[in-house]
């Protein structure tokens, strides 16, 4: 139970890091290698606003994600845009948006170097013991769990039942046939990314609560998100979040039971087997 | 007077005035390299230990006029390249130092393993290579290999050996009893410290009642902590790196471990722990340490923070700019900026530095240095060491408030 | 076979001798960035060989060339050098066959992901299994020089070249290429197209880890982040990708000036070393979408129809 427990919460951490990317690439085609950046900047700004100005960074994430949902539109009209018009295939656009989002990521840690130095920053929030079941949990985990379920739910309803959120997936399936239904495509794909992008920012956020983060951790939080996206089935919410799920279950399972020198073995061992048995995710679609 | 020799005039009158100038404003710098991470895996730790000194002396030498060469006062000038801790990247940077901008020294770069890729190149142009973060249990056979490498920050043996004597005379004094949990990094350096720890630890009477590992970049560690509390250990002993020291720390404290002795392994000694910890990090242990009350480091202390604008951390700081020292010192000493006279006064002199005296045994290396050092009301004072003076006593670790 | 095959064999040869001429004359700051060059051309165009024409992004070089470093770093105690660089290139082959047999069938970004997946796998089980032999960070320490290091690297840069060659005439390299231009058609005309693509995935892997064991000895300290460093995999992939892959000689041209490039700005600008690399990543997606073979070629055809309307 207490496995479970630790599982389901590291599992919501993963959760926070890998749907913003879904959004991303499930809905948009644009792997966004500067995901992990993204977490960093959240972080960063929650722990600006911590230290110097005793701000709790449950509260900072609402003027995160504005600011995060802003940037990322201006990225991908400015900057994304082009590629898509561009791109003859989808394959083209996906090798082009892995080097634009790579070149991107560079940017990303050198402007956090030059603002902010490349120091860690690291400070500490909620980290008091909750009781839960018999067993004793941070509370700072159990926020981010519970920002993580917020943020899902939030994000599943508007995709399933609203109408913005109805055409979005239409993108995502069949971008041809969206044009043709009267469907605004590319102002539908640019908020989707920059949707995504404030989800990112707004997890990184949450999560600088109790990791430590510097300018260039990002790419541990790509590499991680980019798993449980692809695991998970790409396009899918649901598919990501039981990825998520699963892969913090699998991981505190292994450190309890096993090793925890094999958690990260184990995590990679699950995706490749995923890959191999369902290579289109657990929730995805076979592909056309 | 025909054109030619008007322009030999101009030339000569030219070439003249700028000498009187050059000699009238300021000596030629001398060019000093400096290679570290500025960004990737270890640019966290260089940014507090490593480059920050650099800026440091720069200021400092530069403040008393530069550097005395022969009775001429000469600035310092630094060229600092990024290798991105890459070890391509050091290799191809210091050759870039040595070749290219003809650099007169270069500063050992920072970590075991990007000071392990430089030092052929530093040994093949005779660069002299006074280590400050380079942690080895092979420098016998290093210095053989290198004989102008030199070592200040000990080995695995000496770090490890500080924590079991430390634990041992705690037991001694009754503050704990013999039973250890112990976790370490799967990382070169997290391997090295745990293997060589257990044998220790059994010799020494301790029983170890947990032992694993976890992989570099684990995002949870409660399971660790709680398997160690389960346990049951009367001290806690953890092998890790920058984050995880951090993370392991919180974990801790929320699940309640509550031993009298909790030691973590780098970056206990940055003030980024003590600044999240606060007076909750009081009595922990951790690798390094200073003697922070000597004369030395407290006015060095005030120095890094005045000039960079950041403390200096507890160990590692001191000893990067120590090193700088060492190099100062030997090349005024010597008076010129022959290489190979540089390394020579170096291997056969003792040095005074804001750590205090450092001196050398038959492998150029730095026998007595800082194994652990402990909190304390927001100073990390070095608890035991292979030999040095300041050392304070251990106390029990009450609690987490 | 034709003659302006044996021309371009000849070239290459010439090219190759003049290159291995630099460490009598360029002295060791230009040796090092010939290492650089010679390093990534291998795996530049060893990686082209395989996704030029399947169209497969891989992103496990590290994988491959980390367990070439560790071939090194934990035979060289124990076996002569000269045997450590055929058995890294066994196990790297080894290891692509394995992945190609389990992965190929996946198509597009799921081959991307599985195969950076794979460099962690074996960088995570690595570390594991050290800690259970006790094997710290590995000291290579050996004798070989720098000089030592380029003319291997040369040595297999020509091998790869050679190698690229024979495929692009053999049968081999036909079924790439149909496969390439459409599976479905390969697979209706007979061809094994999983075969094909396995035995091609074995070449790359096969390389890096050669290039890894070549390099080790001048790390001269191996640990697990360092050799398995994701970075290196995807340098490789911008490399060849801005050189362009649809020639043999396509990634050189992509990572002379990249190498050039990098090492200019890591010498002027310190401090924004990172930055400025991004930036011009950008620069080079938005101006050379079809890497410097593109250019190269619709220069060429310009001047062509220039003379042609003179």
């Amino acid at each position: 139970m207490d496995i479970l427990i630790t599982g389901l919460l590291l599992g919501g951490t993963y959760a926070l890091i890998a749907v913003g990317l879904n959004l991303q690439y499930g809905m948009v085609r644009i792997m966004n290698l500067a995901n992990g950046e993204l977490i960093v900047i959240g972080g960063f700004a929650a722990f600006w606003f911590q230290t110097a100005a005793s701000v709790s960074p449950l509260l900072t994430v609402f003027l995160v994600a504005p600011v995060a949902f802003a940037l990322n539109w201006l990225i991908y009209t400015v900057m994304l845009r082009p590629l898509v018009k561009r791109a003859k295939s989808r394959g083209q656009l996906e090798v082009d948006a892995i080097l634009t989002t790579f070149g991107l990521s560079f940017v990303a840690v050198g402007v956090m170097l030059a603002v902010f130095g490349g120091d860690y920053f690291s400070y500490s929030y909620l980290a008091r013991p909750v009781e839960l079941l018999g067993a004793t949990f941070g509370l700072n985990r159990i926020m981010a769990f519970l920002g993580a379920v917020v943020i899902c739910g939030a994000l599943y309803l508007w995709l399933n039942h609203s109408r913005p959120g109805l055409s979005i997936r239409a993108i995502a399936v069949a971008p041809q046939s969206a044009r043709l239904v009267g469907i605004d495509v590319q102002k539908l794909s640019a908020l989707a990314f920059a949707l995504g992008g404030a989800v990112t920012a707004v997890g990184g956020g949450l999560i600088s609560m109790f990791l430590t983060l510097d300018a260039s951790t990002g790419v541990m939080f790509t590499l991680k998100a980019l798993i449980i996206v692809i695991m998970g089935g790409v396009g899918d919410m649901r598919g990501t979040i039981v990825a998520a799920l699963a892969l913090g279950v699998l991981e505190s399972f292994v450190a309890s039971v096993l090793d925890p020198g094999l958690t990260l073995a184990a995590a990679y061992l699950l995706f490749l087997l995923v890959l191999l048995f369902r290579p289109q995710g657990l929730f995805g679609r076979g592909q056309a | 007077m025909d054109r030619r020799r008007l322009f030999k005039l101009a030339a000569t009158t030219a070439l003249a005035t700028t000498l009187a100038a050059g000699a009238a404003l300021a000596q030629e710098a001398v060019k000093i390299g400096a290679v570290g991470p500025k960004t990737g895996g270890l640019a966290g730790g260089a940014a507090v230990s490593f480059w920050p000194n650099v800026q440091l002396w720069a200021h400092d030498v530069n403040a008393r006029g530069g550097l005395n060469i022969g009775g001429e006062m000469r600035p310092v000038e630094i060229i600092e390249y990024d290798d991105q801790t890459n070890p391509g990247e050091t290799i191809k940077a210091v050759q870039r130092l040595a070749t290219q901008d003809e650099a007169d020294f270069i500063l050992a770069p920072y970590s075991t393993g990007l000071n392990l890729a430089a030092a052929p190149i530093f040994d093949r142009f005779g660069y002299p290579m006074v280590t400050h973060t380079a942690i080895s249990d092979q420098i016998v056979e290093l210095s053989q290999r290198f004989p102008n490498m030199y070592f200040t920050l000990g080995g695995a043996t000496g770090l490890a050996g500080g924590v079991v004597e430390v634990l041992t005379k705690m037991r001694d004094a009754g503050q704990i009893g013999n039973k250890v949990a112990m976790v370490n990094v799967a990382d070169a350096f997290g391997i090295e410290l745990a293997e060589v720890a257990r044998p220790a630890f059994a010799e020494a009477g301790f029983e170890i009642v947990y032992d694993t590992s976890y992989p570099l970049g684990t995002q949870d560690l409660s399971p660790i902590v709680k398997g160690a509390a389960a346990a049951e250990p009367d001290a806690f002993v953890a092998w890790s790196y920058p984050p995880d020291t951090f993370g392991l720390t919180e974990q801790a404290m929320i699940e309640g471990l509550d031993v009298k002795a909790f030691y973590t392994a780098v970056a206990t000694s940055f003030p980024a722990y003590a600044g999240r910890f606060g007076a909750a990090a009081n009595g922990v242990l951790g690798a390094g340490g200073v003697a922070a009350t000597s004369a030395s480091f407290q006015e060095y202390a005030a120095r890094h923070e005045q000039v960079t604008g950041a403390k200096p951390d507890f160990w590692a700081s001191g000893m990067v700019y120590s090193s700088f020292q060492i190099l100062e010192q030997a090349i005024e000493a010597v008076g010129s900026l022959d290489k190979e006279a540089v390394s020579a006064y170096i291997a056969e002199n003792d040095f005074e530095t804001v750590m205090g005296t450092i001196s050398w045994d038959e492998n150029n290396n730095n026998a007595a240095y800082w194994t652990v050092g402990q909190w304390m009301d927001g100073v990390f004072n070095g608890v035991a060491s292979t030999g040095r003076e300041g050392a304070i006593e251990p106390v029990a670790k009450t609690g987490w408030e | 076979m034709k003659r302006d095959a044996w021309q371009d064999l000849a070239l290459g040869a010439v090219l190759l001798a003049v290159a291995a001429c630099l460490p009598w004359f360029g002295g060791s700051y230009w040796l090092s960035i010939g290492v650089t060059i010679a390093m990534y051309t291998v795996l530049a165009t060893s990686w082209a060989l395989f996704s030029g024409p399947t169209h497969y992004i891989s992103l496990a070089t590290a994988a491959f060339f980390g367990i070439g470093t560790y071939t090194t770093g934990l035979g060289i105690d124990h076996l002569p050098y000269w045997v450590l660089l055929p058995i890294a290139g066994v196990l790297g082959a080894v290891l692509a066959g394995l992945v190609g047999l389990a992965t190929l069938r996946l198509s597009g970004v799921y081959f991307v992901i599985f195969t950076l997946g794979l460099a962690e796998l074996v960088r995570q089980i690595i570390t594991w299994v050290q800690n259970f032999s006790g094997q710290k960070g590995l000291y290579v320490l050996t004798d070989i020089t720098e000089a030592d290091i380029y003319w291997q690297l040369l040595g297999l840069a020509g091998l790869v070249f050679l190698g690229g060659w024979a495929i692009g005439r053999s049968r081999l390299g036909f079924a790439l290429r149909i496969i390439g231009d459409d599976e479905t058609v390969a697979r209706h005309s007979g061809i094994n197209t999983a075969r094909a693509k396995v035995i091609l995935f074995m070449v790359p892997g096969a390389v890096a880890a050669i290039a890894g064991a070549i390099l080790a000895p001048r790390y001269v300290y191996i640990e697990p982040l360092l050799a398995f460093t994701p970075m290196l995999s995807f340098q490789v992939v911008i490399m060849a990708l801005l050189g362009g892959t649809g020639r043999l000689w396509g990634p050189l041209v992509g990572v002379i000036p990249f190498t050039f490039l990098w090492e200019a700005i890591s010498a002027s600008f310190p401090n924004q070393t990172t930055l400025l690399l991004g930036l011009c990543f950008l620069l080079i997606v938005y101006l050379l979408p079809k890497g410097f073979v593109g250019l190269i070629e619709s220069v060429r055809r310009w001047a062509r129809n220039r003379e042609g309307y003179a």
